[in-house]
């Protein structure tokens, strides 16, 4: 006889301006299983995740907790006491405190406002000893952990609130393949007692060695519920995940060969930067689109930071229309004829501050300039220019930039460097956050720089996105390029086998 | 108030989109039509220079109110000649402080070791070697010794990678330590030699008879301040970097090298405050500059400047040091000590800023309906 049902969602949706994220999710989690929640980027898990831990409310569907209707987790505190614990990727520690006042941030045992500091600690250390690592020292502040250690605290954290259910989201992303272990074991005891593991991740050697079932996700709906994860054939999983219908269209590219001839922008030989990737060598054409295709974490924007200049290698030469550039300089890459458009458009691209017309003109401002005094009216007319060519609206260039769409910030961005005349442009993720009907539109604009000479070198999480608009692709897995081909040689299927399996490299 | 503005707003918008719109396919009509006017109902009259305006007149209100003040309080002295004269003389020095202030606060760093600055450079522009030199050596060594200490500040911020707060805090400590080590505590006077930089600070020498040079230099140092920030590709950058430093440096910008000068900007200003100083007291002692960084980035903060940087007006940081030295003079007629001035001060700096936010938060609210 199975367990008892510990959750059940139905119909789960969640919608977002312009995006459906949950469309419909059915998601059964039983009492001491690991469920392994499966899917592509964008398929929905993230949002899952942050519907189960408070973080946002569904717009429809039924939870049922411990069989009770009415426990919909409210907000993160409610989920926390519910017994719903999430452990992020990016751990919510806080590195200056204790590891005891980090497991017990926000309920502390404490008196009158003073923390009862050597229960805490004890109470911490029984709880740290439950989960196998009694070595790690309650009183230690947790910013002088390992990444490992840091997991441990959160579990510690999770177990705290007494937490039926832990949810995982790629929990591995940041351990080495000892530490892996180590976390399998403790999970193995958590289930052991009882508590529910929703575990997420894009390594399926790992799903097959902790996993009891799996949930395929695609297009924010479940399609395929509570398939055995160790005897479900690679081959059944992939194809539940791949298909996605895409509303979008890409723009034509042009014969295979059209670019045989042409020059090489940008040419990458033996570019290594420590711990990441080493021994990269490729190439972009002049009008050519070249793709990166590989998990998150394999090094795609480290590669595109590298070359960028943003990064300093330890070895390799970065070669830009015949010149080699400095490495590891970005004003030196700018001034070779590079632009980056990066993957945190808000915080690395945008000066949010400023006007569009002040960032499509801050990388070219010398050209506006005479013994510094600056051609305003000159720079307000060239920065419409480019607002028209890639039709950002609203059309005027003196809005403030954070008050634009997604994709016509993304827009502004690329005017800044079309403005600047640039060779070769470096796109991280160009389509993150910008709502469906905005992407064609990028799409064919990404491919019109392209026809108009500049190589583009593209990074996405989304594989259709990379297949469908790059000429040539490069797999990477573990910052090594396992495949250097045309696009219309692989298919999804074939890349998502490159880059998920044998993680064992 | 919403729905006639939204309309108004809407038909702007769409005048002012109305080629692009007929040109484009029918859902991205649509689309750009409901973008512009959502953006045209908050945004439109809201530009930097706007803005800015608008919070400046603020401040102009609270100098008319403090005016009206000391006109009530003290009839027969306030509103003299010889008043305003002091009010300005007081406001030139802190104030060309405050410009150079202004530079590194938008630049998104913060400057501590003014006021020592300006106590190493009268000392070391009064010893009796420089001396020697004439005028033209004294004001050399003070612009000299102002340049040379921000370029310390800067190339160990910029560099050294280590936050201004420490650095310039450091600065402060060395600077004026130095300052006391070469004046040996005592106040060098300026001899007859260099009568022409003492007779500056006396009446026969205003301007037209009646505009003290100090305040010219005062409004020069603005004006050439107001012209770089605004008008050239440095003062561009000094936004961008304090906004985004990280954008900037991927933008291509040599954000380095951009933080390094403003930290010698600041301590040009420095410099340029120390030779007033000696103006205006004919002698440098190492006492000098007390405190004057605390004057400065106040005023800069009420004049409406980002303490985190990217955004700020150079005339509210005047207006800043305009009213707290109004302040100053207005308790100073009315024998109040200078203790009561200093609460004042801080109530004072308070309640512009709460003020400010009120304002803002109003502005963008009717802006997000």
């Amino acid at each position: 006889m199975p367990e008892p049902q510990l959750l059940v969602m139905r119909g789960i949706v969640k919608e977002f301006p312009g995006v459906r994220a949950l469309d419909g999710v059915d998601l059964e989690v039983r009492e001491g299983e690991v469920h392994c929640l499966l899917g592509q980027n964008g398929a929905g898990k993230s949002t899952l995740v942050k519907v189960l831990s408070g973080a946002h409310r569904p717009d429809s569907g039924d939870i049922l907790w411990r069989g009770a209707e009415t426990a919909e987790p409210t907000g993160p505190t409610a989920a926390l006491r519910l017994g719903i614990a999430t452990i992020y990727q990016e751990l919510d520690l806080v590195d200056g405190l204790s590891v005891a006042m980090n497991i017990f941030l926000g309920h502390e045992q404490a008196t009158l406002g003073f923390t009862r500091r050597g229960e805490m600690n004890r109470a911490a250390r029984a709880l740290l000893v439950r989960l196998g690592h009694g070595e790690i020292s309650p009183s230690t502040e947790v910013g002088r952990l390992s990444a490992a250690a840091r997991q441990i605290v959160s579990m510690a954290r999770a177990l705290s609130y007494d937490a039926r259910l832990l949810v995982m989201d790629e929990p591995s992303a940041a351990l080495a393949h000892d530490e892996v272990k180590n976390l399998f074991r403790v999970i193995r005891q958590l289930t052991a007692a009882g508590v529910a593991v929703i575990y997420i991740s894009h390594r399926l050697d790992e799903i097959r060695e902790i996993g009891d079932r799996v949930t395929v996700l695609k297009d924010g709906r479940t399609v395929a519920v509570g398939l055995p994860a160790r005897t479900t054939p690679t081959d059944t999983l992939v194809a539940h995940m791949t298909g996605r219908r895409y509303e979008y269209v890409f723009p034509p590219r042009p014969e295979a060969d059209a670019y045989e001839n042409a020059p090489e922008v940008l040419r990458v030989e033996d570019l290594a930067l420590p711990g990441v990737f080493s021994g990269l060598s490729f190439s972009v054409r002049a009008g050519e689109i070249v793709g990166l295709a590989g998990l998150v974490g394999a090094g795609r924007s480290e590669i595109l930071e590298t070359v960028y200049g943003a990064r300093r290698p330890s070895a390799g030469r970065v070669i830009l229309d015949g010149r080699p550039v400095r490495t590891g300089s970005v004003v030196a890459a700018v001034r070779a004829g590079m632009g980056l458009a990066p993957e945190e458009r808000k915080s690395q691209g945008l000066l949010m501050l400023d006007t569009v017309a002040g960032n499509v003109s801050v990388a070219s401002l010398r050209r506006y300039s005479r013994l510094g005094w600056l051609d305003r009216r000159r720079e307000i007319a060239d920065a419409e220019r480019e607002v028209g060519g890639l039709d950002i609206r609203p059309r005027d260039p003196r809005r403030p930039v954070r008050t634009l769409s997604g994709g016509n910030q993304q827009k502004a961005l690329l005017a800044r460097w079309l403005l600047k005349d640039c060779r070769l442009l470096l796109l991280d993720e160009p389509t993150r956050g910008v709502d469906v009907g905005a992407r064609a539109e990028l799409y064919a604009l990404i491919r019109r720089l392209a026809d108009s000479g500049v190589g583009i070198l593209l990074v996405s999480s989304e594989i259709p996105e990379v297949l469908g608009l790059a000429d040539r692709v490069l797999v990477i897995r573990k910052g090594r390029a396992l495949r250097d081909c045309a696009a219309t040689e692989l298919d999804e299927h074939q890349v998502l086998d490159l880059v998920m399996e044998g993680s064992d490299l | 108030m919403t729905g006639p503005e939204g309309v108004r707003a809407e038909e702007t918008g769409a005048t002012a989109n109305s080629p692009a719109v007929s040109a484009a396919p029918p859902p991205a009509d649509e689309q750009g039509r409901v973008e512009a006017a959502a953006a045209a109902t908050g945004t439109r009259g809201l530009s930097r220079f706007r803005l800015g305006e608008l919070r400046n007149l603020g401040l102009i209100g609270v100098l008319v109110v403090l005016v009206v003040v000391g006109a009530l309080t003290r009839p027969a002295e306030f509103l003299t000649y010889d008043n305003v004269v002091v009010i300005l003389t007081l406001a030139s020095v802190i104030g060309v402080i405050t410009v150079g202030m202004t530079f590194v606060i938008i630049g998104g760093g913060i400057d501590l070791s003014v006021g020592a600055i300006v106590a190493l450079a009268t000392v070391w522009a009064t010893t009796k070697a420089t001396q020697v030199y004439g005028t033209g050596g004294v004001i050399f060594c003070a612009l000299a010794v102002g340049v040379g200490c921000g370029l310390v500040n800067g190339l160990i911020i910029a560099y050294g990678r280590i936050v201004a707060f420490i650095v310039t805090i450091a600065m402060l400590a060395s600077a004026r330590g130095l300052a006391i080590n070469i004046s040996g505590g005592h106040t060098q006077t300026l001899n007859s030699d260099n009568q022409a930089l003492v007779n500056l600070g006396y009446k026969d020498h205003f301007l037209f008879g009646r505009i003290p040079p100090l305040v010219i230099i005062f409004a020069v140092v603005v004006a050439l301040g107001w012209v770089v920030l605004n008008r050239t590709t440095y003062g561009r950058r000094t936004f961008a970097i304090g906004g985004n430093p990280e954008a900037s440096r991927l933008a291509g910008l040599n954000v380095r090298l951009h933080t390094l000068l403003l930290y010698a900007v600041s301590g040009l200003c420095c410099g340029i405050a120390s030779i007033m100083l000696i103006i205006m007291t004919s002698s440098g002692t190492s006492a000098n500059g007390n405190l004057y960084e605390l004057d400065a980035i106040a005023a800069v903060i009420i004049g409406g400047t980002l303490l985190s940087g990217g955004r700020g007006t150079l005339i509210g940081s005047v207006l800043g040091v305009l009213v707290f030295t109004t302040i100053n003079d207005i308790f100073t007629l009315n024998n109040l000590t200078t203790a009561t001035q200093q609460i004042a001060k801080g109530v004072i700096i308070v309640i512009a800023v709460l003020f400010q936010r009120l304002l803002a938060e109003r502005r963008a609210g009717s802006g997000a309906s």
